[in-house]
């Protein structure tokens, strides 16, 4: 009988939908939150498992922050046409426009605290009371606290001391009016499972994760990418490197990395290797040693 | 990593200074888990805070109270792999105001380590850590006999704590229990096989780890299938499809298998299992399918479909051993929501028939308050009956958590006796 075990990626993907399947269960108007990185996309592909052979029951959701790589949106757009599922996007441009939040100033500024705002409008506005999200234990050190289905109190803010105890198989969504809960459904994969997944899988993901030649300039120890946003220093320069990105986040605060890799099979071997955790290109966590718990207090992704 | 490599949850359980976070820094470290940004990091506090050389404990802090107090006070998840298995660390506290977070962190594992300080023995908390080890019905305990170093890598001091433990373990109900000799600062017997310590015969922790056998560790005779929703696609190519989606907790069912569904007693024949990627002629725990009978019967999330020669009991009188998960001492006769698989009722605790004194493991009959940690033998009374095995064949059909109406908090966590 001791062919009756699952290998590691089996019993991930299993988990993942069962999780997946518990929130469409316990909740009235989930929403999977969409970003267009491989997190969220697989996610997107394991809520397809885990309704086949019905379409995914519930809308995806992309916070846009006006920052975006056009291969991102192009991949957001193809990814729910392909699916049938409706989109919901939730606009930083719009939360700016009208005043609920201001541009951060200065040569560092970024979009990335300001989704925080429009994140918790569009979950209000569209009465969501789960948003599922791609996020990992293995990312960062708040994330490996989370549970998989994470309370958020009415002003959206997590409590990290104060969070329901999980055991077993057992989870428990109860909510009130007006709160809202986050569910991590690859709580337990690490990014080497995940490349080893989506190479498993061969699951489509945007270009941008293959190595290819762009223009980019050198700052905080990473290449960040040539666009409009973009304003140079004057010691800075502009070079065209054969780069690709381990995440992707806005435009303006993802950093690349030199690499040949331009096959699943390459990225897989390539991650294998590393030696720096893929969110040391995101500037956005190098602000404090605890800016991503702060920034998740807050009720970031 | 091969394809058919398993995974592994274990969990630690330990407190500030018998070296947990050491040993888990070390295990990360030699099996190159740790980054270089996240050792330049540790590096970095580390020498603000005028240690000598690199910390590996700081890894194991998460959150900003904890690394200002150097406490662990939640359960914090770690990962690592190695060319034979991927395992997932359930990292909790070990001191007595935190059963709660071990009781959750042992809900879920295959395997338990328990350190024990060479130089002081088995200590009330290593009793402690051992029942709860054994309550949760843990498969595997490994206990490491830690800082070998201080006590000269003697054998004596190791053989001194298995006696000490081997005393009071025969009363637990662990079945595979072993014994290592480390030093968790120095990494002897951790990774690599320990030169201080020739006497030692046996694997060095990770080693161990990785061959232990678990796949023998699942019920595979009992087959149960609680029922989380059902899938009607409605859609062109599968028009009347009615699948039901869940999770094998036990057992394995096969297509043709004659099934009953709970708690209706209706019964049928299992028609097809279906994933994406293809139908199935089997399927076992822990897979996650969609199974379709041939009859339309009326089947629902909270209903378990079983084998019809094997079925669980239905009761609505269940003794549970409970541990009080939360801040609101449990009310007398109060009514709560419980959770036991993907069906929920209404229970009132009817009776607390003994607590158990978790400093002695003395029962005590005269207490009766259920207050946060404590763990206790009860009598719980539920509105319509539960599909119910014991605990002990079955994890996942035999345990239950209770939620407060009120407040909507999980409040206690319970194993079916």
């Amino acid at each position: 009988m001791s062919k009756y075990y699952l290998n590691y990626l089996d019993e991930l993907e299993s988990e993942a939908i069962f999780i997946l399947r518990e929130v469409w269960a316990q909740f009235d108007n989930p929403v999977i939150l969409f970003s267009g990185g491989k997190d969220s996309i697989l996610v997107t592909h394991l809520a397809k498992k885990a309704f086949y052979p019905a379409k995914i029951p519930f809308p995806l959701m992309h916070v846009d922050t006006g920052h975006n790589f056009p291969e991102t949106i192009k991949f957001r757009d193809d990814i729910i046409a392909d699916l049938g599922v409706q989109l919901i996007v939730g606009s930083v441009q719009e939360s700016i426009d009208e005043g609920r939040v201001a541009e951060e100033k200065g040569k560092n500024a970024t979009r990335n605290a300001l989704q925080i705002t429009t994140l918790l409008d569009a979950i209000e506005s569209n009465k969501i009371d789960c948003a599922i999200g791609g996020g990992r234990r293995d990312e960062e050190k708040a994330r490996a606290k989370e549970r998989f289905f994470s309370h958020r109190d009415d002003f959206g803010q997590w409590d990290p001391k104060n969070q329901r105890p999980e055991l077993w198989n057992i989870f428990n969504g109860r909510h009130f009016e007006g709160e809202h809960f986050r569910a991590f459904p690859i709580s337990n994969w690490t990014e080497m499972d995940v490349w080893n997944y989506i190479k498993r899988e061969n699951i489509a993901i945007p270009s941008l994760y293959f190595a290819h030649e762009r223009e980019v300039v050198w700052r905080q120890d990473s290449w960040i990418p040539n666009s409009e946003f973009l304003v140079l220093e004057d010691h800075e320069e502009i070079v065209t490197k054969k780069i690709r990105f381990r995440t992707l986040g806005d435009i303006t605060i993802t950093g690349g990395i030199e690499s040949d890799a331009d096959t699943l099979e390459k990225i897989a071997d390539e991650v294998s290797g590393m030696r720096q955790t893929e969110r040391g290109n995101r500037s956005d966590d190098k602000r404090s040693e605890s800016a991503m718990e702060d920034r998740k207090r807050q009720g970031y992704f | 990593m091969l394809d058919n490599n398993q995974l592994l949850r274990f969990t630690t359980a330990g407190s500030v200074d018998d070296g947990k976070s050491t040993l888990i820094g070390r295990l990360l470290y030699d099996s190159k888990s740790i980054f270089e940004d996240q050792l330049q990091a540790i590096e970095n506090t580390s020498k603000k805070k005028g240690h000598e050389g690199v910390d590996l404990a700081l890894f194991t802090d998460g959150l900003k109270d904890e690394r200002e107090q150097g406490i662990t006070i939640d359960v914090a998840y770690r990962y690592f792999t190695t060319p034979k298995r991927k395992f997932i660390i359930a990292d909790t506290p070990g001191h007595i105001q935190y059963t709660r977070n071990m009781v959750t962190g042992a809900s879920t594992a295959n395997a338990a380590i328990i350190l024990v300080d060479a130089r002081h023995g088995v200590i009330e908390q290593t009793k402690r850590h051992s029942f709860i080890a054994s309550l949760l019905q843990i498969p595997h305990v490994i206990v490491c006999i830690n800082k070998m170093d201080l006590v000269d890598y003697s054998e004596d001091a190791y053989n001194k704590v298995i006696h000490q433990f081997e005393e009071f373990s025969s009363k637990l109900l662990v079945q595979d229990i072993r014994f290592i000799p480390i030093s968790a600062l120095n990494g002897d017997n951790v990774v690599n096989r320990s030169k201080n310590m020739d006497w030692y015969q046996g694997a060095p922790l990770l080693h161990t780890l990785e061959t232990m056998h678990i796949s023998s560790d699942i019920n595979k005779v009992d087959a149960r299938f609680p029922v989380q929703t059902v899938l009607r696609p409605q859609s062109e190519s599968h028009r009347d499809y009615r699948g039901y989606a869940g999770r094998v907790a036990s057992g394995i069912l096969r297509v043709g298998d004659d099934v009953t569904v709970m708690p209706s007693g209706f019964t049928s024949k299992i028609k097809s299992i279906d994933t994406l990627d293809k139908s199935l002629s089997e399927a076992h725990a822990p897979m996650s399918v969609s199974i379709t009978l041939e009859d339309d019967i009326d089947i629902s999330r909270g209903d378990m479909i079983v084998r019809s020669n094997n079925k669980p009991e239905p009761i609505q009188d269940i003794e549970v051993m409970l541990c009080w998960l939360h801040n609101n001492p449990a009310k007398p006769r109060a009514k709560y929501s419980i959770r036991h698989t993907s069906n929920e009722q209404k229970a009132m605790i009817k009776e607390v028939i003994y607590k158990i004194n978790i400093e002695s493991l003395d029962r005590n009959t005269e207490d009766k308050e259920l207050t946060m940690n404590d763990i206790s033998k009860v009598k719980i009374r539920t509105t319509k009956p539960l599909m119910v095995d014991s605990y002990r064949e079955n994890r996942t059909t035999g345990s239950v958590i209770l939620i407060d109406d009120a407040t909507n908090e999980t409040v206690a966590a319970g194993m079916i006796v």
